[in-house]
């Protein structure tokens, strides 16, 4: 078969059926991944939540409500509870201050705001140095550590902003960012107990109660 | 006739490698290899693509005219490219987290492109389709070698099992500068290897 002239029709001709076909292709796989695209990020966030806070019977995902940090941001918290009893939240979290740009975590929180566990989400640090944060905070070595720490209490911030907290090695902008995460997710999370009364819990009113008692 | 056949794939792997010899397609070679898995994904990915554009550019080679061919052949393969995207993001998240915006700029990369141009449009089908099979495998072992090598000296792993204690590694590898040195390194081997045999 000899090839087609180049002839202005051919060449409009030729190219509207070859984008009709990419198009009809293209929607038919959209189609097609959508469903699993969309629990593959559900299954993420699952596994994510189920990592910082285990052992819940309830559905967090579907039970998601939205708490608004200091700066007007919406963080997303995901309630866990054990037979209707409130273990604690699981609060996605960030900051923009990393290294390279937006680090995200998933931060579990016990109903009285102490940090149970965390997970990095999202994360473009330098390879070796800022990606160690993944597990440098919660190993249990000098002062890296932030797991059982209450941010209400304890300065959870990096040593040489004069806190409790060692930062990683070689990525002091790393840690700061992700110490940032963490107390906006913590800030929320207790402005949001101060004001809604149905997941207060005993932990937080003896809390206030404590406070009221101070004033 | 059939040793033919297999010789289009071998060319592919070995006598037109497109790292080693084509020296096509390095900036995904220089960035994604900072694991033998990612390296692996990529290499995968970039197979994928260049199989199905080199099979359906040989189909309609003839039904293209000649002056809007470019467009044609982008067309394609920017439809095999986003297929695949949303298909790793269903089924292979996390991979598809790590290689990041890799994968849609697999549009641009040069060998599937220069692939379609030098070979798929004035082959018949079945050749054209092995001969992405061979450029892609080809594309595969070099960035799975390199990935091997970077992750190896950089992590102390390998496909994410520890070999020698972290401590041990070289950060430099991981980094861009160690892809740099490690690809050289591969190259000058690879030539020698090339100019005994």
């Amino acid at each position: 078969m000899k090839k087609l002239k180049s002839s202005f029709k051919n060449m409009v001709l030729v190219l509207a059926c070859i984008t009709i076909v990419a198009a009809l292709a293209l929607g038919w796989v959209n189609e097609l991944t959508s469903e699993p695209i969309r629990l593959a990020a559900i299954a993420k966030q699952e596994q994510a939540i189920r990592m910082v806070s285990p052992g819940f019977d309830n559905e967090p995902v579907q039970e998601q409500y939205e708490l608004t940090d200091y700066e007007g941001n919406i963080l997303t918290c995901f309630p866990i509870k054990k037979q209707g009893k409130l273990l604690g939240v699981a609060i996605e979290t960030f900051s923009m201050k990393g290294f390279n740009g937006e680090v995200r975590l998933m931060l579990g929180l016990k109903p009285d705001g102490i940090i149970n566990n965390y997970e990095v989400l999202k994360q473009t640090e330098t390879p070796g140095l800022g990606t160690q944060m993944t597990y440098w905070f919660k190993t249990d070595k000098n002062n890296q550590s932030i797991l059982n720490k209450d941010p209400g209490k304890e300065k959870v911030w990096v040593a040489k902003d004069g806190g409790d907290i060692d930062a990683i090695t070689a990525a002091t902008i790393t840690s700061r960012a992700f110490l940032d995460a963490v107390d906006r997710a913590y800030r929320a999370y207790m402005e949001h107990c101060g004001n809604v009364v149905d997941i207060v819990t005993t932990a937080t009113i003896e809390e206030k109660e404590a406070q009221n008692e101070e004033e | 006739m059939k040793k033919n056949k297999f010789s289009i794939v071998l060319n592919g792997l070995i006598a037109e490698n497109p790292i080693f010899v084509l020296m096509l397609g390095m900036c995904p070679t220089l960035a994604t290899t900072t694991s033998a898995v990612n390296g692996l994904g990529m290499g995968l990915a970039t197979t994928f693509v260049l199989i199905f554009s080199n099979l359906v550019i040989s189909l309609i080679k003839n039904l293209v005219p000649e002056n809007v061919r470019i467009p044609s052949y982008i067309v394609v393969i920017a439809t095999f490219v986003t297929i695949l995207d949303m298909l790793m993001q269903a089924y292979f998240p996390s991979l598809h987290e790590s290689l990041g915006l890799f994968i849609p700029l697999i549009v641009v990369n040069c060998i599937v492109l220069g692939r379609a141009e030098s070979f798929a449009s004035k082959n018949k089908v079945f050749d054209s389709a092995l001969d992405g099979i061979g450029i892609g495998l080809g594309f595969t072992f070099a960035l799975g070698l390199l990935g091997m090598i970077r992750e190896l000296l950089g992590a102390g792993t390998l496909f994410g099992f520890r070999i020698f204690p972290e401590d041990y590694g070289m950060l430099m590898f991981i980094l861009a500068p160690g892809a740099f040195i490690s690809l050289a390194y591969l190259i000058a081997i690879v030539n020698r290897i090339r100019k005994v045999s």
